[in-house]
């Protein structure tokens, strides 16, 4: 699919009076990936909150095709077609696998239905009435990321998700967006972790202190050390 | 004769009543506390409103049943305005200035109430079926106390289904359990609190009409029982539904028989009996968030 994705322009956020983000720009077209990669503290997750409208104070435009996310409530930016998977996970401890699944299930053509889900997820269709707070860390991260596919979004974002896996998670994880991004949809994903990141994603933009420092391919980003010395500290 | 079985049950079915009246009055106060950050001490002034226009409704229509809907069809109607013009922009407010304008609200209540029914004690007739008594035990008990009794078991376990088994249920619990995940969702949160809260304010104003025909309905009714639900909604663990019930029923019997045996000592015990949870379980017996 080919289509102008999501577009985000001279993106600003606030925690009180601290200016975390200063201005970041993006953009990802329909069915590419692109990742963030830059230190604790970078702002990383402040921008996904920012797209999403999560956070108090914001300024800037972002879009997603032909739909205007900026200025939406959370709930309306997730309908418009963004599927998010925050770094703390958030998996609902007091509903069971299967009604996490359903709750955030938004029917479409042609899109997730819970079948299909637990045909992919099979770890999880075993442990579909088991209550959200009984999984194992990967299992929890699957089902964020299942979760998140049954909105039917167009955008995936995901905030570290390796974060704390095993490697023959991060191994499976890294299939499953292989896939993901093979049918259609956009990635967009923030991580510390620089080869997973690499792997799926020729774009790689590095923020630093809230300003994309970088933009370029993951193999300019390798040579080039003064860029990865200051703002990653590889 | 203090220590009759047959007297110890009728009292056992007198806190009953009591713990379904608090129920209905807690759920609400609980879930926009627990929920919603919101300390919302006209609370009672809906139970109070609910009574009033039951009154009303029972006198005009001549149905008790009429009035056990609309009165709280009424009340919920009163809530979701109280929400728009109030709540929603009270809500980041200092807990001080939530209680500070939710006790002015009290006082108006209390004017409003003065000013169309007039200062004085009314009742509301009981129903004809449930006017008369039953025998139990081999004694007499009126029936309008077991009807009181049954719908305050009826209303439980409807919120409970509604809770496990719908889909609102289901938002409602992925709200309080990460309001912001929820929402990335898709989950419309605001709009599912919204609509618990209205049905908490309704149950307040179905306490209020089928309070009326035990207790009288009087201004400044509110005031005697609110701290009772205050007391329910702290020891129950604030926002939980089982919690409230919990606390309903302690509250209920520790009432009933503290002022049956000891009375001069009654509401003593509930707050020794509040302190004493409050130490072993600061978050109350059944918080909504365990942990
Ligand atoms: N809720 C918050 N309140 C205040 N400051 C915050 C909050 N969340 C993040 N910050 C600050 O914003 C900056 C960026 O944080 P974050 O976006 O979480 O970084 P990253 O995800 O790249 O590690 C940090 O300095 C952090 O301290
Ligand atoms: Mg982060």
């Amino acid at each position: 699919m080919i289509g102008p994705g999501l577009i985000v322009e001279n993106l600003n956020a606030w925690y009180g009076d601290s200016h975390i983000l200063q201005g970041v720009s993006l953009a990802i077209p329909q069915g590419a990936a692109a990742a963030i990669l830059g230190r604790n503290g970078a702002g990383k997750t402040t921008t996904l909150k920012s797209i999403m409208g999560l956070t108090p104070r914001r300024s800037g435009s972002v879009r997603l095709g032909a739909l205007k996310l900026d200025g939406l409530p959370p709930y309306r930016v997730a309908r418009a077609g963004v599927a998010y998977v925050p770094e703390v996970r958030g998996v609902f401890s007091s509903l069971s696998v299967e009604e996490n699944l359903t709750v955030s299930a938004r029917a479409t053509q042609g899109g997730w239905t819970l079948e299909q889900i637990f045909d992919r997820f099979p770890r999880l269709a075993n442990r579909r009435n088991h209550g959200g707070n009984m999984l194992s860390g990967g299992e929890q991260q699957m089902l964020a990321i299942a979760r998140a596919l049954m909105t039917n979004g167009r955008l995936l974002m995901l905030d570290e998700p390796t974060e704390g896996l095993a490697p023959t998670i991060v191994e499976e994880l890294s299939v499953l967006l292989r896939e993901l991004l093979e049918d259609g949809l956009s990635l967009l994903l923030v991580e510390q972790n620089f080869t997973f990141a690499t792997n799926l994603s020729k774009k790689i933009h590095v923020l630093g202190k809230g300003r994309i420092r970088w933009s370029g391919s993951a193999s300019d980003l390798m040579k080039d050390e003064d860029i990865t010395r200051t703002w990653l500290g590889v | 004769m203090f220590f009759e079985p047959t007297f110890l049950a009728i009292q056992f079915l007198n806190g009953l009543q009591l713990a379904s009246l608090l129920f209905l009055l807690s759920v609400g106060l609980s879930v926009v506390y627990g929920l919603m950050n919101f300390i919302n001490l006209a609370h009672g002034t809906l139970y109070m409103l609910g009574a009033y226009i039951g009154l009303t409704v029972a006198r005009e229509s001549g149905s008790f049943w009429l009035a056990l809907v609309g009165a709280p069809l009424a009340i919920a109607a009163l809530g979701a305005l109280f929400h728009v013009l109030l709540l929603r922009r009270m809500q980041a407010a200092s807990p001080m200035k939530q209680v500070l304008v939710t006790f002015g609200l009290i006082f108006i209540g209390l004017d409003v109430v003065r000013y169309i029914w007039g200062d004085f004690t009314h009742s509301i007739e009981t129903p004809a079926i449930f006017s008369g008594s039953v025998q139990l035990l081999g004694e007499v008990y009126p029936s309008y106390r077991l009807f009181v009794i049954g719908l305050g078991l009826f209303v439980f376990v409807a919120l409970y289904l509604g809770l496990e088994r719908t889909r609102l249920g289901a938002v409602v619990r992925a709200g309080v359990d990460d309001r912001e995940v929820a929402m990335s969702l898709g989950l419309n949160i605001e709009l599912a609190f919204f609509i618990v809260f209205c049905l908490g304010c309704g149950l307040a104003g179905l306490a209020g009409v089928i309070a009326a025909p035990v207790l009288s309905v009087y201004p400044g009714m509110d005031m005697s029982i609110l701290v009772l639900t205050l007391i329910v909604v702290v020891i129950g663990g604030p926002g939980s539904l089982k919690g409230a019930a919990l606390g309903a029923f302690l509250i209920g019997m520790f009432e009933t028989f503290g002022q049956v045996f000891m009375p001069a000592l009654a509401s003593v015990i509930i707050y020794a009996l509040m302190a004493v949870v409050l130490l072993v379980r600061p978050g109350g017996l059944l918080p909504v968030r365990p942990g």
